[in-house]
């Protein structure tokens, strides 16, 4: 069982890392990324989100939205998969807002790290595409823990990498045209080109 | 507002203000969805009619809407009309509904319907926000399908599914470029179409930060005075 | 004024009762519209498959003229009732993730990595106007580089000749992998042999096949560049007609007929 899981973490976060194998995620992936600091804390506070909110998805796929799901409400012929999309972002900006005041109340430190960083968050499409590649696969409650966890740590580690790299690079010579912007496109392709290699590995 | 104003505003968005660009916004879908040129024009089809929507109708509720509740009206609404453009594909055009999978879906979380939201149409009237959602739209669309036209094209030697250049497997003179079709090619095709935006429009330029001088030159040890 | 109280929760729900409203009749509008696209998305993989596809036909009527069987893996039998689920609308793939209707797989005998495979399953005859056995379609499944393979095989009354291969949903690399959708390559199925001596044989080969080889029967052209999904498409025919597969089936219909 421990293996089957563990199985599910490696997978998200290096075959199918979410932002560099399946591209979610991209607006705030290279805008946030000039500096470590900022993107370390944006890459946590996607960790704690995505951990929070695909586990809730889940709940309320299989016990509201699927069909057949509201059996035992004696709705055995309902189905209500055509809101989920409006009931998924519903729950991931209500999480989104709990947790800052959460934060704001309990670890005024952690607050003020990452307090910047959450309303953005729940315009992240990390995010929300997490939940519905979850839907897609059709995940079992626990499975869709370990599968929240890591895609938010591939997409948190990726960031990262991009961070680092986009830091070295500031001291190099690039062409007028290609500074900033165009060059972080070039460099994020390549990094996607490296991740392909990890395609054909199944676990 | 006079025709001209109004043209600008639906022409801005299309290059000098481009939304993927130079706003870097809603790239995430620019890169999954445009192996392929008819699945794309659907994409931005997609886009281009909730953005000018969801402008249209968060513009005429602008002064009604409480400012605590800003943000989530606005999800709502343009859920919405998202969740409307999935059923309809659904229906209309389940092939390609397939192929988009959950890209549409997706739509809800595309920074440039947000964006434009918040920035434009909190503030102004519902038809120039109709125009600048459909000018943002465009914008959208028209990098999308340069980047699709570029891959189906080379990477498959068709476009819209109908031979272009007749590929060596089939037996005719052109070998595919496969790496294309992969979808990190789109970043390398958008990075390269920035640098030549950017080489026309040369305002765009970002400064660089630390600018390298030239070689520095070695100091002249022969004219040193030596003093032992 | 905007910011009170009251009037947050009236706009809140007006709003919400209107979106509401709008996606309601959206979805329910069109949700027939939606199911029978669904449907007919498999039934014309299907009707490609047994290579009796008209797009200018209702495929409703086309259909007809299979018969779906259900098929249980464990004896080989053919049935025509399984509990209480509906042969028409049956789906083996569904039912291979219940755990109480299918079977893990030993890793060790796993070879297409299908992982759980359904007690149940399901299979399509076409049968002339004689109602004589004229071709079976058999969904089959495996793993090739990036994901499962889904698609359907169809073979002769000789229940050992290929006549058609489809796949309906694969994640393979576009230009290399996904050529298994490529009409020329499908082609090549045609005609060719499953077993020999009670082995399957099948095989889809590295680069191309030697008329002169006295395997060519056996043997398909790989995939160029596609290695890993060349060998999963291999690996799935070799699982699929082996014994945990259609083996036994095929075994029964032979003595039927």
């Amino acid at each position: 069982m421990f293996e089957h899981y563990l199985s599910i973490f490696i997978t998200t976060v290096f075959i199918e890392n979410i932002a560099l194998s399946v591209f979610l995620g991209m607006c705030t992936f290279i805008a946030i990324s000039k500096k470590i600091d900022a993107a370390f804390g944006l890459g946590i506070a996607v960790i704690v989100v995505c951990l929070i909110t695909v586990p809730l998805n889940n709940l309320i796929y299989n016990s509201i939205l699927k069909e057949g799901a509201l059996a035992w409400a004696g709705l055995p012929e309902a189905n209500l998969e055509f809101v989920g999309l409006i009931s998924y972002i519903g729950v991931i900006a209500a999480a989104v807002q709990i947790l800052e005041m959460f934060l704001d109340r309990f670890v005024p430190a952690l607050y003020n790290a990452l307090g910047v960083f959450l309303p953005l968050i729940t315009v992240n499409c990390a995010i929300l595409g997490a939940s519905l590649f979850m839907i897609e696969k059709d995940l079992k409650f626990g499975e869709s823990v370990v599968y929240g966890l890591g895609a938010g740590v591939g997409w948190a580690m990726a960031i990262v990498v991009l961070a680092g790299i986009r830091e070295k690079l500031k001291y190099s010579d690039i062409p007028d045209g290609l500074q900033g912007l165009g060059v972080t496109f070039l460099i994020v392709g390549l990094m996607s080109f490296g991740f392909m290699s990890f395609g054909g590995i199944s676990l | 507002m006079t025709v001209k104003q109004y043209k600008e505003i639906l022409a801005k968005p299309l290059l000098e203000e481009n939304p993927i660009t130079l706003q870097i916004l809603g790239i995430c879908s620019a890169l999954a969805v445009t192996s392929n040129l008819s699945v794309t024009l659907v994409m931005c089809v997609a886009l281009t009619s909730v953005v000018s929507f969801s402008n249209l109708f968060i513009s005429i509720i602008r002064n009604y809407i409480p400012s605590s509740v800003r943000i989530i009206v606005q999800m709502t609404i343009i859920a919405s009309l998202v969740i409307v453009v999935d059923e309809l594909l659904k229906a209309y055009d389940y092939e390609t509904s397939k192929k988009l999978s959950v890209f549409v879906g997706l739509i809800i979380t595309n920074c440039i319907v947000m964006g434009r939201a918040e920035a434009f149409a909190m503030k102004e009237k519902p038809f120039v926000s109709f125009l600048d959602g459909l000018g943002n739209g465009l914008g959208y669309s028209i990098i999308l399908i340069a980047v699709a036209v570029v891959r189906e094209l080379f990477g498959a030697g068709t476009l819209m599914g109908y031979e272009i250049l007749p590929l060596v497997s089939n037996g005719g003179w052109y070998p595919a470029n496969n790496l294309l079709l992969l979808p990190p090619s789109s970043f390398i095709l958008i990075g390269l179409m920035i640098w030549g935006i950017r080489a026309y429009k040369t305002d765009q330029i970002e400064p660089n930060e630390y600018k390298l001088s030239g070689h520095a030159t070695a100091p002249d040890l022969s004219k040193r005075e030596l003093n032992v | 004024m905007n910011d009170s109280v009251l009037k947050t929760l009236t706009v809140s729900f007006l709003v919400c009762l209107f979106c509401s409203l709008i996606v309601s009749y959206a979805a329910v509008s069109l949700r027939d519209m939606q199911n029978l696209n669904k449907l007919n998305d498999q039934r014309i993989k299907i009707l490609k498959t047994a290579a009796i596809y008209n797009p200018d036909e209702s495929i409703e009527s086309q259909f007809t003229r299979l018969t779906p069987k259900f098929v249980d893996f464990s004896t080989g039998d053919l049935l025509d009732e399984y509990g209480e689920y509906d042969l028409d609308t049956y789906d083996p793939v569904y039912f291979s993730k219940q755990p109480e209707h299918s079977t893990p797989i030993p890793a060790s005998k796993d070879i297409a990595i299908v992982k759980n495979q359904e007690n149940i399953g399901k299979i399509y005859l076409l049968k002339d106007s004689y109602s004589n056995l004229e071709k079976i379609i058999l969904p089959i499944r495996g793993y090739g580089l990036w994901g499962t393979l889904f698609g359907y095989i169809a073979i002769d009354k000789d229940l050992n000749t290929i006549k058609g291969l489809e796949f309906y949903a694969h994640k393979e690399t576009p230009g290399l992998g996904a050529e298994v959708d490529n009409p020329k390559w499908k082609a090549l199925w045609d005609g060719k042999s499953i077993y020999k001596n009670g082995e399957v044989e099948i095989e889809v080969i590295k680069g191309k096949v030697d008329p002169a080889n006295q395997m060519a029967s056996y043997q398909v052209d790989g995939l160029s560049g596609a290695t890993l999904t060349s060998r999963g498409v291999t690996n799935m025919l070799v699982y699929w007609f082996g014994e945990s597969g259609y083996k036994e089936t095929l075994k029964n219909i032979n003595y039927d007929s």
